[in-house]
C-alpha cells in the first residue's frame, strides 16, 4: 500500500474574515513524502492555512499547488487529500468499520475493494478487534487511530492533520506521535501537520513553518529553528524554557561585537539558550553578573531564575548537584557559538559575520 | 449544605406536592378505572358493580370503531407531516440566509397562539366561497370546497390545522439539535466527496434521532390530547367524520352524561397511549444515544 506522496506548494496565501486579515501572504512548500508542520500560538492562522489547503474554506488570495497542479479553485473532495481533525470527527452513529470505509462508499468503490482496504488498514492500525464498536466505546488513542485509518484507507497522497494529538494524555501523545511519523516514512505520504506544541513540531518535521500573526516568522528544519532563530519571536517560541533575550547593557560583551555589529548597544539583544549557560566567567566570551532569584528542580536540571542589576530576568538550566542558592550573587557565561544577537526594534537576527 | 430540614417541615414539603399529584393525577386515573367497572347511578337506583359489561359495550360500539380509525389516520398523517415540515423549516432557518430571525418568528408564531384562536383563524380560511382556501382554489379555476362540511375533507382539514400549529414548536427543537451537530463531521464527510444531500441523510439526520424520538412522542400525545380545534370547528362532524377519541370521550361523558362509559373509554385511551409511547421508545431508543 505504498502511496507515492505529492509535493505541496503554497504561494502568497491570504485569508480575510471581513476586515480582519487572518493570513497575510504565506509561502511554503514541501517535497513529496515530506512532513511539514505549521507551528504557532493560537490565533496565528495555522489552522486557517490548513483549512484553505484542504479546500473546506475558500482562499482570499494566493495559490495552492498540489503535485504541481493549481487546485486553488477546486472543491475539497477533488483535491485528493485526507484530513485528520482535532476532535477526530468520527461519525458517532457509525461503527468503526463504517467510519473507515465511509469515503469509499460515497465514491462507490466496489464492495470487494472496500473490504480489502478495510482489512488492510485495520491491520495496519491495530483496529481489527474493534471494527464493530461505536466511537463512544473507544479510548481516546483508539479513536485517534480510527481517524488515521479513515484517512489512510483512501490512499491519499497528501494528509492534513489539525492538532490531532491535543486531546490525548502525555504518554499516548508520544506514542502516536512516533506512529504518525513512521506512517509518513513507511507509506511515503506527504503530511501537513498543525500544532501549537513545539516539541511535536521539532520531533516530527522535515520542515517547520513557524507562524506569527498570519505570517511565517521562520521556515526551516527543526535544527534551523532551534540553532538559528531568525527573529526574537522564533527565539522566544522554540525551546523549553525558551531562549533568554537579555539587553546588551546587562551583558559583558566580547570585543568583536563592538567591532562587527553596527547596531547601537541600546538596541541590541543578546539571545542565549538556558542550557548553554555556565556558572562563572572563566575563559568565556559573554558573561553577565546577576543574583539568583529562585531555583526550580526539574528532575534532570535545575532551572535557576536569575535577575540582573537592571531588573531583567532570565533563566539558566544547571546540570549537576551544585546548583546556586536563591539570593546568591553569581556570574554566568556562555561561548560565542551559543550567543545570538538580535535588534530590539526590528526583532530580526543580526548576522555576527 | 449539610443543614438538615426539621422533620416536620420536610414532611410538609414532601406531602404538599404529593397531595397535588395524587389529587389531580393518580386519584382520577384510579377513579376512572374503578368507574369503568360500575354502571351509571340514576335517581332511582345507585351505581352498581357490573364487571366488564362496559368493556363489552366498548367492543360492540360502531361509533368507537369510526373514531379509532379517525384517530389513527389523524396521528399517522399529522406526526410525519409535522416532523418533516419542522426539519425542513429548521434547515431553512439554520441556513445563513437573510431575514432568518423574521422567518424563525413567523414559523414559531402558530405555536404561541392558543388552539382556540388557531381554530378561529382556520375557520375563516376554510369558509366555503369566501375563505382563503376557496379563493386559492378559485385562482386555479377549481370549484370551492366545503372543507369542514363534507365527510371527505373534514378530518384532513383538522389535520392541516394541527400540523400548522405544531410544526413551529418542533422546529425549535430541531433547530437546537441542528446547531449541536459538530461542523467537523460535515467537513469530514465533505472531504470524502459527500454532497449536501448525502451529508444530510448520512450524518445530520442520524444525529437528530434523539430529537425525533422526543418530538414524535410529543406529537403522538398531542394527536390524542389536542381536540380544541375539533370542538370549535366541526364538533366531530359531519357524521362523526372528524371525531377523535378524546372528543368522543368528551361527548359521551359531558353531552350524553354517560360517566361509566366515558371512564371506560378513558381507560382505553390511557392504555393505548402507554403502549404507543413504550413501543416508540423501544424501537427508536436502541439507536438514539451516541455519546
Amino acid at each position: 500500500m505504498s502511496v507515492p506522496g505529492v509535493s505541496l506548494e503554497v504561494r502568497d496565501l491570504r485569508k480575510s474574515w471581513g476586515a480582519t486579515d487572518v493570513l497575510k501572504g504565506v509561502n511554503f512548500d514541501i517535497h513529496s513524502g515530506g512532513f511539514l508542520t505549521l507551528l504557532g500560538p493560537s490565533g496565528c492562522g495555522k489552522s486557517t492555512a490548513l483549512r484553505l489547503i484542504s479546500g473546506l474554506e475558500p482562499v482570499t488570495g494566493g495559490q495552492i499547488l498540489i503535485g504541481g497542479a493549481d487546485v486553488t479553485g477546486k472543491a475539497a473532495a477533488d483535491r485528493n487529500l485526507g484530513m485528520v481533525f482535532q476532535n477526530y470527527a468520527l461519525f458517532p452513529h457509525m461503527s468503526v468499520a463504517e467510519n473507515i470505509i465511509y469515503g469509499l462508499k460515497v465514491r462507490k468503490v466496489p464492495q470487494a475493494t472496500q473490504k480489502n482496504s478495510l482489512e488492510r488498514v485495520a491491520e495496519l492500525m491495530a483496529l481489527s478487534p474493534l471494527l464493530d464498536r461505536k466511537p463512544a466505546q473507544l479510548s481516546g488513542g483508539q479513536q485517534q487511530r480510527v481517524a488515521l485509518a479513515r484517512v489512510l484507507v483512501s490512499d491519499r497522497p497528501l494528509v492534513l492533520m489539525d492538532e490531532p494529538l491535543s486531546n490525548l494524555d502525555a504518554k499516548l501523545r508520544v506514542e502516536i506521535r512516533s506512529e504518525i511519523r513512521s506512517l509518513n516514512k513507511r507509506l511515503g505520504i506527504t503530511v501537513v501537520y498543525v500544532t501549537h506544541d513545539q516539541s511535536e513540531a521539532l520531533s516530527m518535521s522535515d520542515t517547520v513553518v513557524l507562524m506569527s500573526d498570519g505570517q511565517a516568522a521562520q521556515i526551516g528544519t527543526p535544527q534551523d529553528l532551534y540553532d538559528h532563530p531568525a527573529n526574537t519571536f522564533a527565539a522566544s517560541f522554540i525551546g523549553t524554557p525558551p531562549m533568554n533575550l537579555i539587553a546588551a547593557t546587562d551583558v559583558v560583551l566580547p570585543n568583536w561585537v563592538a567591532a562587527r555589529v553596527k547596531t547601537d548597544h541600546a538596541d541590541l539583544l543578546v539571545g542565549v539558550r538556558p542550557e548553554t549557560m555556565k556558572l562563572g566567567d572563566a575563559g568565556a566570551d559573554f558573561s553577565a553578573a546577576c543574583r539568583v532569584f529562585s531555583v526550580e528542580y526539574e528532575g534532570s536540571v535545575f532551572l535557576v531564575h536569575l535577575i540582573a542589576a537592571s531588573g531583567a530576568r532570565f533563566i539558566m538550566a544547571h546540570h549537576g548537584a551544585d546548583a546556586p542558592q536563591a539570593g546568591e550573587d553569581i556570574t554566568v557565561c556562555w561561548d560565542n557559538s551559543a550567543a545570538h544577537l538580535f535588534s530590539r526594534t526590528s526583532g530580526q537576527r543580526i548576522s555576527s559575520g | 449544605m449539610n443543614k438538615r430540614l426539621p422533620f416536620g417541615l420536610a414532611m410538609i414539603m414532601l406531602v404538599a406536592p404529593c397531595l397535588l399529584l395524587v389529587a389531580f393525577t393518580h386519584y382520577p386515573a384510579l377513579r376512572a378505572l374503578l368507574n369503568s367497572f360500575w354502571n351509571n347511578a340514576s335517581s332511582r337506583r345507585p351505581s352498581k358493580f357490573v364487571g366488564v359489561e362496559n368493556y363489552q359495550t366498548l367492543l360492540e360500539d360502531d361509533r368507537l370503531v369510526q373514531v379509532m380509525l379517525n384517530s389513527t389516520f389523524y396521528a399517522l398523517g399529522t406526526i410525519p407531516l409535522a416532523i418533516g415540515l419542522a426539519i425542513g423549516m429548521a434547515l431553512l432557518v439554520n441556513a445563513k440566509l437573510p431575514g432568518t430571525s423574521l422567518m424563525r418568528l413567523s414559523f414559531f408564531m402558530p405555536t404561541m397562539l392558543p388552539m382556540i384562536a388557531v381554530a378561529n383563524i382556520w375557520l375563516f380560511f376554510y369558509a366555503p366561497g369566501i375563505g382563503l382556501a376557496s379563493q386559492i382554489l378559485g385562482l386555479f379555476g377549481l370549484p370551492p370546497i366545503n372543507f369542514l362540511g363534507s365527510t371527505e375533507t373534514s378530518l384532513i382539514s383538522m389535520m392541516f390545522v394541527a400540523v400548522w400549529k405544531e410544526a413551529g414548536l418542533f422546529m425549535i427543537f430541531y433547530l437546537a439539535a441542528l446547531q449541536a451537530v459538530p461542523e467537523n463531521l460535515k467537513d469530514a464527510a465533505r472531504l470524502e466527496g459527500a454532497g449536501p444531500v448525502r451529508i444530510f441523510f448520512n450524518i445530520v439526520l442520524p444525529l437528530l434521532r434523539p430529537t425525533t424520538i422526543f418530538v414524535a412522542v410529543n406529537a403522538l400525545i398531542n394527536a390524542f390530547r389536542l381536540v380544541d380545534h375539533v370542538i370549535v370547528m366541526t364538533r366531530g362532524g359531519p357524521n362523526n367524520s372528524s371525531a377523535l377519541l378524546l372528543y368522543y370521550i368528551y361527548e359521551v361523558t359531558f353531552s350524553q352524561r354517560d360517566f361509566a362509559y366515558g371512564a371506560t373509554l378513558t381507560v382505553l385511551m390511557v392504555c393505548l397511549l402507554g403502549v404507543l409511547a413504550a413501543v416508540q421508545y423501544w424501537v427508536l431508543n436502541r439507536k438514539a444515544h451516541y455519546q
